[in-house]
């Protein structure tokens, strides 16, 4: 039992870290000491510490640069609110449902995530970057073109207008192209989303340190060195992109069933967003799964709490991102960052470790 | 006749791509990121020359001179103060963070001047479009845009292999530390790209509000990110590869505008590319790297 | 030693993430002004608070950031004035207004965090939000507290769908009938051509209804181009499809900084349709160094013209520029009619400002279908029982570079 402690401290800790952190709010929103801005942030904060999480998998561990990371959410978004919307009233209890919803974004964007994986992961440094853009911005596309009906004779597809459906007048508009799904229930809760974040740290964590996750971790490091001891490059490189991709899904199911309308944006489910969960990844630390957990936190709630400066709020988020880059990863800063530390008392040792 | 007439609206907008590609792969190239900030710094440019020409009534040279030298002092202090004290970080996607955030910065930093509200832009091509037949027109935008493209790539060429800072760029690409040795300047070549960058950013700029002549903070971004595909789609760092690039790309998404749908023209768009790197993963002039043990 | 400090760092970033999401909650709340933000603290907090304190918290919300900022800022600014001048001309009721608004970046789920950061503020009644798509998600979360939602410019029909939820604006399906039959019924041409952008849910929503109301109307769309938030600079193909076809007439159910390209590029590709347009087209003229000549002809079905004649129009427009810089668009008239649709709404119903908000809003709602407001976008305008406004469209034209009304 010590033994196994010793062996997954890291991974308890980080643990750890979260289930404190769920159990303070938890107290706190129980004491109403919470502001409904920060009630209502609960639900996306947890979507993008998934997210962050899961691409670090790709970006850190798997070591490729992917840009569109937010398709998979789309992916999961979409498939899961669709299913939701289609069943609502038939599948009771609601948490039933939504553990079905769950386990359908995590399928359908880890199917994605496996057959687009295929071609693109042949490809190497930003030319796979540009690719999965690409695919994220088609996956985008196709969901601002697909209209989906219900009515007595069964369901009607089109990929051109709402009109073309053919709907007999009880017909119901189910996706509206780019208006997307309204009406998803709103079946995430805080208690939800802090489940799932367990699940997929432990899922994460959990891979890393396995045989699968060893042999990742050499294909980053030496492809050719990895290839030369008989790993199947292929095999393993596929396998951390699904599960990356399947995990971004199960953040989408959270993202969608907190919103009443779901579109497919720019903003949401395009490169702005693939962009900004790779921020979250690189300032937490390529690799670091705990570190993109708390800059995750950190940078969702930076412009809401500037959103007192009104319109310079944006302008502000802008530099500080920079300043934090530049102070985080500059090797000047850095340097001067250490120095500073060995000046402080008992911080001798912590700057001795760090050069180490 | 339609189809010609397609295919020439199909490269004056590949054109325009085409010339913001030059720059982005002209940075990429030599200085090996990418610069995401590249499509803000030709929104800055465009604001430039609409002040001073729209509203101060100044000539025109005289704002496109202006435009020229604002974005260069501004591509050399963002390399500066954003870019290079984290050319030795660990990790090269760093640097890729801060063009994000610099390219906010510069976004919101033009809302807040100029306002959300959208500018026409006068274009400052004085030529007139040309007819042929009935239905055939061709813009005086697209045929400077064009010509344009066609010398600055020329020269850029020249520019890289005949000369000697030129040749010190080559050398930068190539290897860092071995250019170093060699005893160039390695800061100061990779400020020089950014300078060139910038100011082909400008020119972009101003050919790319005359020809689409409407002008918000948020011009620059997204045909920034479609000639960051064309580049790529070219293959990114090279010269050339980034005019045939941008054609073929400005192409691709007018004739599937034209045929196909124009709501799914993007996907298609993005489509072709992924084939096209499937089959040469390098883009269409890339280079191929050979892997070492 | 080593295992310590790098326990102590971990500890200390955990410690900065929980202050972080503490000093969240703390500055959000302190933030918040204590006058009448929940119905205990206000006693208690605010002591000095008299009846003549009490003031009516008004929210708006828009994308004042972002690709959309020029609508939400539009929106700001408009109730902003609105809320000015009935200050100054002696509140609701005798009582003042408090107003504050919040930036949603044109995204669903900004504008629900939006929302919240305004109840933390202490709102009573919102303004917004500005687009349908934000509108209609944060109407689930005003439904869900009975808050009063008046939505200026959100014209999709679900933006209403909560029984809370009202709007300024036509909605899409009504714009879209309304253009095809006036298209029809004025016989302006027999082939028609759209250009829309299909990710844009006002647009595409739009040309849904006036693509089907127009097969019982006497003419044909001959062809249908939509273009895409990604590709909207260059409309070469859709206009080469339009006259290949023959079209007379395009309609435009756009906004205007799109027309405005469309305009100039079909001039320099020497086509001469007509243009027909909807409420997002006014504007046109506003955009800085426009060729007002390419406009020329093009018309409109708007409920607001900044150039209308009219005293108060006159009078908003004056002020607007002083203030901001800029003509108002639509956008501005909408929002500074639905301050003054709430105003006559809370003095119909007598209410105070002590009211909860679910309280405020059930007196409201009982007065919405009453009420007959005069404002910018349209004279005695009222709400049937789902929240649609009803108002008589104008049909404008340009001409001289002016929008002038058709009889």
């Amino acid at each position: 039992m010590k033994n196994y402690f010793s062996k997954n401290k890291d991974t308890l800790i980080t643990l750890g870290i979260v289930a404190f952190a769920y159990v303070i709010i938890e107290i706190m929103v129980k004491q109403g000491a919470i502001s409904s801005l920060f009630k209502g942030l609960l639900v996306p904060l947890c979507a993008y510490v998934i997210l962050a999480v899961s691409l670090n998998l790709t970006v850190g561990i798997l070591g490729e640069l992917s840009l569109g990371h937010a398709g998979f959410m789309c992916i999961g978004a979409f498939t899961s609110a669709f299913f939701s919307k289609l069943t609502v009233g038939v599948i009771n209890p609601d948490w039933l449902r939504f553990v079905f919803a769950i386990l359908i974004g995590f399928v359908f964007a880890g199917l994605f995530g496996f057959l687009i994986g295929m071609p693109v992961l042949r490809l190497k440094g930003d030319y796979l970057a540009i690719v999965t853009l690409a695919f994220g911005e088609i996956i985008k596309n196709l969901m601002n073109v697909l209209y989906v009906g219900r009515d007595s004779k069964g369901l009607h597809v089109s990929i051109k207008d709402a009109v073309s459906l053919g709907l007999e007048d009880d017909g119901q508009i189910l996706i509206n192209g780019a208006q997307g799904i309204t009406g998803t229930p709103k079946d995430s809760t805080f208690t939800a989303g802090f489940i799932l974040i367990m699940i997929s740290l432990i899922i994460i964590l959990n891979f890393i340190k396995s045989r699968e996750g060893r042999a990742v971790m050499a294909i980053r490091d030496n492809v050719i060195a990895a290839e030369s001891v008989g790993i199947n490059v292929t095999r393993y490189k596929l396998l951390a992109f699904s599960l990356s991709a399947a995990l971004a899904g199960v953040a989408g199911v959270l993202y969608s069933h907190n919103l009443n309308s779901l579109m497919a944006t720019t903003k949401n489910f395009g490169y702005n967003m693939s962009i900004m969960i790779l921020v979250f990844v690189v300032l937490g630390g390529i690799g670091s799964i705990r570190g993109s957990v708390i800059s995750a936190v950190i940078l969702t709630l930076l412009p809401e709490l500037l959103r007192g400066l009104s319109t310079y709020r944006m302008l502000i988020y802008a530099i500080v991102l920079i300043a934090m880059m530049l102070f985080n990863w500059a090797p000047s800063a850095r340097a001067f960052r250490a120095r500073i530390i060995a000046k402080l008392p008992f911080g001798a040792k912590k700057a001795l470790n760090e050069e180490v | 006749m339609a189809f010609l007439s397609y295919l020439i609206n199909g490269i004056s907008l590949g054109a325009v791509y085409a010339i913001i590609a030059l720059g982005y792969t002209m940075v990429y190239g030599i200085a090996k990121m990418l610069n995401f900030a590249h499509g803000d710094v030709i929104m800055v440019g465009c604001y430039t020359v609409f002040s001073v020409v729209s509203m101060m009534h100044l000539p025109v040279w005289l704002g496109i001179l202006l435009s020229i030298v604002v974005c260069t002092v501004l591509g050399v202090t963002i390399e500066a103060v954003a870019y290079r004290p984290l050319r030795q970080a660990s990790s090269s996607l760093t640097v890729l963070i801060t063009a994000i955030g610099v390219s906010y910065l510069l976004q919101n930093l033009a809302l807040l001047i100029f306002g959300a509200n959208t500018k026409a832009f006068t274009s400052v091509v004085p030529i007139k479009a040309v007819k042929i037949g009935d239905k055939l027109t061709i813009t005086g935008e697209t045929i400077v845009t064009v010509l344009a493209c066609i010398i600055i790539m020329i020269v850029l060429t020249l520019f890289v292999n005949r000369t000697k800072a030129g040749r010190a760029m080559l050398a930068v690409s190539e290897d860092k530390g071995a250019a170093q040795l060699m005893g160039i300047n390695v800061n100061r070549t990779i400020s020089l790209t950014f300078a060139i960058g910038s100011a082909l950013a400008a020119v972009a700029g101003v050919l790319l509000c005359s020809a689409y002549p409407s002008l918000t903070p948020y011009t620059g971004s997204m045909p920034g990110i479609k000639a960051f595909v064309a580049a790529v789609f070219g293959g990114i760092g090279s010269i050339p590869g980034a005019f045939i690039g941008g054609i073929i790309l400005g192409i691709i998404e007018n004739l599937s505008k034209a045929y196909i749908s124009s709501q799914l023209a993007d996907a298609i768009v993005f489509m072709v590319l992924i084939i096209v790197l499937m089959v040469k993963p390098t883009g269409i002039l890339g280079k191929k790297i050979q892997e070492k043990v | 030693m080593k295992k310590l400090t790098k326990l102590t760092s971990v500890v200390l970033s955990a410690m900065l993430a929980v202050s972080m999401l503490a000093g969240c909650g703390d500055t959000a709340s302190t933030s918040a002004p204590a006058a009448n933000s929940t119905d205990n603290s206000a006693e208690a907090s605010a002591p000095a608070a008299s009846g003549d304190a009490k003031t009516f918290k008004i929210g708006a919300i828009g994308p004042f950031t972002g690709d959309a900022a020029i609508y939400g800022l539009a929106v700001k600014n408009g109730a902003d004035i609105a809320v000015k001048e009935i200050n100054l001309a002696g509140g609701i009721n005798g009582y003042q207004i408090e107003y504050n608004s919040q930036d949603d970046e044109l995204d669903n789920e900004k504008s629900v965090n939006a929302y919240n950061a305004l109840k933390d503020w202490g709102m009573q009644v919102l303004v917004g939000s500005t687009t349908s798509g934000c509108s209609i998600a944060v109407s689930a979360e005003s439904s869900a507290d009975n808050m009063f939602q008046l939505t200026p410019s959100g014209s999709a029909a679900d933006c209403i769908a909560t029984d809370n939820a009202f709007q300024v604006c036509f909605n899409d399906p009504n714009q879209g009938v309304a253009s095809a039959q006036y298209i029809g019924t004025t016989g302006l041409a027999t082939k028609v051509a759209v250009i829309y952008n299909s990710q844009d849910p006002y647009s595409s929503g739009i040309y849904a209804k006036f693509a089907k109301e127009a097969e019982n109307q006497p003419f044909e769309i001959v062809s249908a181009e939509a273009f895409t938030s990604d590709s909207k600079t260059d409309f070469s193909v859709q206009l080469q499809k339009a006259n290949d076809k023959g079209a007379e007439l395009v309609f435009l159910p756009i906004y205007y900084q799109e027309a405005s390209l469309i305009l100039t590029q079909a001039s320099s590709a020497g086509y001469s349709f007509k243009f027909f347009g909807c409420d997002g087209l006014d504007g046109i003229l506003g955009v800085d160094n426009f060729n007002k000549d390419l406009a020329e002809g093009v018309m409109l079905l708007t409920p607001f013209a900044a150039d209308a004649t009219d005293e108060r129009t006159q009078a908003f427009v004056k002020n607007y520029q002083s203030n901001y810089g800029e003509i108002p668009n639509q956008f501005a008239a909408d929002a500074y009619d639905a301050v003054y649709i709430i105003k006559a709404a809370i003095e119909a119903a007598g209410a105070t400002p002590d009211m909860s908000v679910s309280d405020l809003c059930d007196a409201m709602k009982a007065q919405m279908s009453q009420i007959s407001v005069d404002g910018l976008t349209g004279l005695s305008m009222t709400w049937d029982a789902q929240g649609a406004v009803n108002k008589a469209p104008k049909a404008m034209e340009i001409k001289n570079g002016e929008y002038s009304l058709i009889q």
